[in-house]
């Protein structure tokens, strides 16, 4: 178990194009980090840089102390899951989890590899599998065979590179967890590439956010969520993503299509001098004025015609389409490409109550809180809100909750042992 | 409905496929039919049935003759030369085919295209052409009429077309599978010895037998490079003579060409399960 140092990774394939450009992250011993981003931004790239399977340009590869850039990947001592698994077609499920320790010749005796492909199956519920061929098994059941063969050995790192893509929503959720607590119990240091959401956000102690090779921004989720650095982390965290509106500055007042918003402030040197900012507001900051909740000091209240609303049971979403000034059209349009959108969006997504009466065609009454308002320079993307003080309290707070989760997970495993969930392969 | 359809696709199949069984099949029954004339059914069709076709008494004259009888020092040396010729040009070309064709599939390098190009020239050069300089060649060096003298040819023939079948064989493995071992702890090596190797197994037998068919089946080469102590059964058999200077050996030779389909039979039945291709499914998603 170690920590893992980036520093200045840059990838550059046969074609000259950098598919990892200058990515430095401290991964901390015993962490669980998730490098998300969209299609082609460079994940894979990068994890299999560090496990060894394509070279590095240039920068340097710490696992503990130890620079291993011409390190072999057998020599690395990393543990990886592959998106399609690559299990071995040709063994049993028992001779794919003992085919590392075989591997590792002189230092496991039959015994012992015995013991340690039982433990690990046992902790996967794999016992009842052992004798078949991976191609009789189940999506899930694969999924967890190439996972023994990964802690089956005392590994420096887990590696996954979207282990959950290949499932169906149930069963990613269930094996979601399943990681998630093994993770804990292990105390692993873990890197893990996803382009889903909610794994990236529920797994991570941390996620790195990833465009065109460029790390964008490495931070607990909820830093992510609530204080990204620039438009695009805005864009890419969230679901359904954040609203931008394109805001007229005119004096102490932001001019967005739905609603005038006052500044002050720090905020208000920042636009100073601006003709226009982009504002960002996550759906469920809006609320529903009539439901009478009490609001904020200095709510923003506006009506809006609503085109189509969305009842999902516990919550509602409502659609409000606006007029996007052509001036910063532009740049929400790249932005939207960037993200791997599917066209412009000049709606404005509402998430609401699930009490709310607002209808398709009603003219809805909303508030805002201002100070949950998001405001980005359209030229750089640079998020003008961030407030670092807060952002460095959260990393704090979730190096604390990480370090009491794993310390947890350590006295659980004094007391408990095997404490296996239910069956996962249903369906 | 699918199974309907399925069903009736399947009838359609085999209905189209008797008349192709029966075009392939006919002459060789009419060889095994031949081979057990007597001399006396041979020359005269009132002994025989189905419009001359199968003998009314089975003779096994045609096998006794071969064996035992005055075709025995043609037919028992020839056999036994063109098995070990057949057999060793099958392994060392199968074995180099192998590496050659995993570094074709696996590996950038330069002169890789001209690798497989070559050997697909070669393998389209006609046979002939190349008899008589090997010919020359072999005599000068002293390689005529020996073992090796015929083994070598026979891998001129035999290693293009296992490169290239092998080289398709080995671009299906998805390469995470060797990285997979790679990471898991294995020299290339082994990721080759231990993975590679028993996922290509079928096509490896499929090389195998296609490689030891192309061998077994050459008349050219071995007519011309040997004389007697190499020679092959499919040149022997040019030089069988009848119980008399009168008779045509007819039989004799139909004796012999079942006799050398039974290796090739049994060879196809052994293997038969191990070509079966879809033996990599299960490695990755399904
Ligand atoms: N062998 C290669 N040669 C040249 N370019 C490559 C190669 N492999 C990947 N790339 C490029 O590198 C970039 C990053 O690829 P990578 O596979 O890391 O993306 P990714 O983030 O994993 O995407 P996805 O979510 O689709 O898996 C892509 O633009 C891709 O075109
Ligand atoms: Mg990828």
């Amino acid at each position: 178990m170690s920590n893992i140092t980036l520093k200045n990774l840059v990838k550059k394939y046969g074609d000259g194009f950098p598919a990892v450009n200058d990515v430095s992250l401290d991964i901390a011993d015993g962490e669980f980090m998730i490098l998300v981003g969209p299609s082609g931004c460079g994940k894979s790239t990068l994890l299999r840089m560090i496990v060894g399977l394509e070279d590095i340009t240039s920068g340097d590869l710490l696992i503990g102390d130890k620079r291993v850039n011409d390190l072999a990947p057998r020599d690395r001592n990393l543990a990886m899951v592959f998106q399609n698994y690559a299990l071995y077609p040709h063994l049993t499920v028992f001779e794919n989890i003992a085919f590392p320790l075989r591997l590792a010749k002189g230092h496991h005796d039959e015994s012992d590899i015995k013991k340690k492909v039982n433990a690990a199956s046992a902790m996967l519920d794999l016992d009842e599998h052992l004798e078949r061929k991976p191609g009789n098994l189940s999506g899930g059941q694969r999924q967890r065979v190439a996972m023994g063969r990964a802690i089956v050995r005392d590994a420096e790192a887990f590696l996954f590179d979207e282990p959950l893509s290949n499932l169906d929503a149930k069963l990613r959720g269930q094996m979601r967890t399943e990681i998630a607590r093994m993770q804990r119990r292990l105390g692993i240091t873990t890197v893990y590439v996803t382009h889903d959401q909610t794994e990236a956000m529920t797994l991570g102690d941390r996620v790195s956010v990833l465009k065109k090779g460029v790390l964008q921004q490495c931070a607990p989720p909820r830093e992510l969520y609530e204080q990204p650095v620039n438009l695009f982390v805005a864009g890419f965290i969230g679901s359904p993503p954040m609203n931008f509106l394109p805001a007229r500055v005119e004096g102490s007042t932001l001019k967005t299509p739905v609603a005038d918003v006052p500044v002050s402030g720090e905020l208000a040197e920042k636009i100073k001098g601006k003709e226009l900012v982009i504002v960002g507001i996550r759906p469920e900051t809006f609320k529903d004025a009539s439901l009478g909740d009490t609001q904020a000091q200095g709510a923003v209240r506006f009506t809006a015609p609503v085109d189509v609303t969305e009842w999902l049971g516990n919550e509602q979403y409502a659609y409000i389409p606006f007029e996007a000034d052509p001036s910063v059209k532009n740049k929400l349009d790249e932005l939207d490409r960037d993200l791997d959108g599917e066209g412009m969006r000049t709606q404005l997504v509402v998430n609401l109550d699930a009490r709310s009466r607002i209808r398709e065609g009603d003219d809805a009454e909303l508030f805002f809180d201002p100070a949950l308002m998001h405001v980005f320079d359209p030229e750089s993307g640079e998020c003008l809100t961030r407030d670092e003080e807060e952002a460095a309290r959260i990393v704090e707070e979730s190096e604390a909750d990480r370090k009491r989760a794993l310390e947890r997970a350590r006295q659980r495993e004094g007391k408990v042992t095997g404490d296996v969930p239910e069956d996962a392969e249903a369906s | 409905m699918e199974t309907n359809v399925s069903n009736k696709v399947r009838n359609w199949l085999a209905a189209a496929s008797v008349p192709i069984i029966i075009w392939t099949v006919i002459p060789l029954l009419w060889i095994l039919a031949t081979s057990l004339k007597s001399d006396a059914a041979l020359a005269d069709s009132s002994q025989n049935v189905l419009g001359n076709f199968w003998p009314k008494d089975i003779s096994w004259d045609n096998y006794k003759l071969i064996f035992t009888g005055g075709a025995k020092d043609l037919f028992l040396p020839a056999l036994w030369h063109s098995i070990v010729v057949c057999l060793s040009a099958t392994v060392i070309s199968v074995v180099l085919a192998t590496f050659c064709a995993y570094a074709i599939a696996r590996l950038t390098f330069p002169g890789k295209k001209l690798i497989l190009t070559t050997a697909l020239g070669v393998s389209f050069f006609p046979v002939i052409a190349m008899v008589t300089p090997i010919f020359n060649l072999w005599r000068s060096v002293g390689l005529f009429d020996t073992i090796p003298g015929l083994i070598i040819p026979y891998l001129a023939l035999t290693v293009p077309l296992s490169i290239w079948i092998l080289a398709a064989f080995f671009q299906q493995i998805p390469w995470e599978m060797e990285q997979a071992a790679q990471v898991d702890g294995a020299t290339s090596w082994q990721a080759f010895r231990k993975v590679i190797v028993p996922l290509a197994a079928p096509g490896v037998f499929t090389t195998a037998i296609i490689a030891f068919f192309t061998a077994w089946n050459d008349f050219v080469f071995s007519l011309n490079l040997t004389s007697e102590h190499a020679r092959t059964v499919p040149a022997a058999l040019a030089f069988f003579t009848g119980a008399s200077q009168f008779t045509q050996p007819t039989g004799a030779i139909c004796a012999a060409a079942v006799v050398v389909t039974i290796p090739v039979v049994i060879l196809v039945l052994l293997f038969q399960k191990r070509i079966v291709s879809g033996l990599t499914s299960g490695a990755v998603k399904g």
